[in-house]
């Protein structure tokens, strides 16, 4: 399946963030490229929820929803500004 | 209004249908009444959550289709192996109860305070969430230039096909059918591609805004196409579907 982009996780993150983080700025930890959430590669049908970067590749964040808790991973990023 | 729209938990609620309208063959218009809607802006979507009997449950993300301060109504297409939309298209009556949540996403959002000239780009049912800037766009008065090009399988498959055969002043409306042509189409039988938009872009030193929705292919080409051309990125706002889309 083709990878859709962040705005396709705009519900899910506010879940988690409490704000809207669509227009946020990310960073990516491995490569450094700055992008708008909402253009970040995002694989909905991974196992969990799965962002990556458009320049890399590398995983950014990932979402796993059990039960009624999210699990979130935000390792790959280096920084993420509302 | 926009504040109250984008801030805040998001709350699963139940709405009431009020009308079920066929676009296409393959496409409805469901128009909702949500119980204390804060607002929505132009572009914005809903995520729409069913629950079956064995408590199941399959979420998707809708546009929503009409303008701020119209009722909420999302327009969708029925994807033949689709978990959601079969039953939303052929299932779902006026009256029914629906489970949504929203409006969600701050990026892919125009007010006129953002100006022009707008470039909307559409493949497929991607021109969902351009129609709500365009009613927005009339109904707030603005004067804002707009240049529509929407790719559509063949013309049976064109979304809102009357409303836009009726474009409000200043704005264009330019259709490319990429299957199959009626006779005597005069209009673009291909795929959008750089040779494409160099015909109908706004070109970079007029400071455009563009929009571009659709199928992911369909997005990628053209946003790499306006970049090329001179197009600042971030005047380059992205939205991707996952379905075929009709592109």
């Amino acid at each position: 399946m083709d990878a859709l982009d962040g705005n396709a996780i705009g519900g899910l993150l506010r879940e988690v963030f409490g704000t809207d983080m669509t227009s946020a700025g990310s960073v990516c930890g491995t490569c450094g490229a700055a992008s708008q959430v909402a253009e970040l590669a995002v694989y909905l049908d991974a196992p969990g929820t799965v962002v990556r970067c458009r320049s890399c590749d590398s995983v950014l964040m990932v979402f796993v929803k059990i039960r009624e808790r999210t699990c979130v991973d935000l390792l790959g990023l280096a920084a993420l500004d509302t | 209004m926009a504040g109250t729209a984008l801030r805040g938990r998001l709350t699963w609620q139940l709405a009431k249908v009020t009308a079920v309208a066929a676009e296409t063959a393959s496409v409805r218009t469901i128009t909702l009444d949500v119980p204390d809607w804060p607002g929505h802006q132009a572009g914005q979507h809903i995520d729409i959550r069913l629950t079956d009997e064995d408590g199941y449950v399959a979420e998707r993300s809708y546009s929503i289709a009409s303008a701020p301060g119209e009722p909420v109504a999302i327009t969708v297409e029925r994807l033949d192996d689709g978990e959601v939309s079969p039953y939303l298209t052929d299932e779902l009556r006026a009256g029914d109860d629906l489970e949504l949540r929203g409006p969600i996403g701050g990026y892919f959002t125009w007010e006129p305070a953002d100006g022009g000239p707008l470039l909307l780009l559409a493949g497929g049912s991607g021109v969902v969430p351009l129609r709500s800037i365009l009613r927005h766009r009339e109904r707030a008065g603005s004067t804002v230039p707009v240049r529509l090009l929407y790719s559509s399988r063949t013309l049976d498959d064109v979304i809102y096909r009357r409303e836009l055969d009726q474009p409000a002043p200043g704005v264009e409306v330019i259709h490319t059918l990429t299957r199959r042509q009626p006779p005597g189409w005069t209009g673009y039988a291909r795929h959008v591609d750089a040779a494409l938009l160099a015909e109908v872009a706004w070109p970079a030193d007029a400071l455009p805004l563009a929009y571009a929705c659709g199928p992911t292919s369909f997005v990628e080409a053209v946003s790499q196409a306006l970049v090329q051309s001179g197009y600042p990125p971030l005047r380059v706002k992205t939205e991707r579907f996952g379905g075929t889309g009709g592109a």
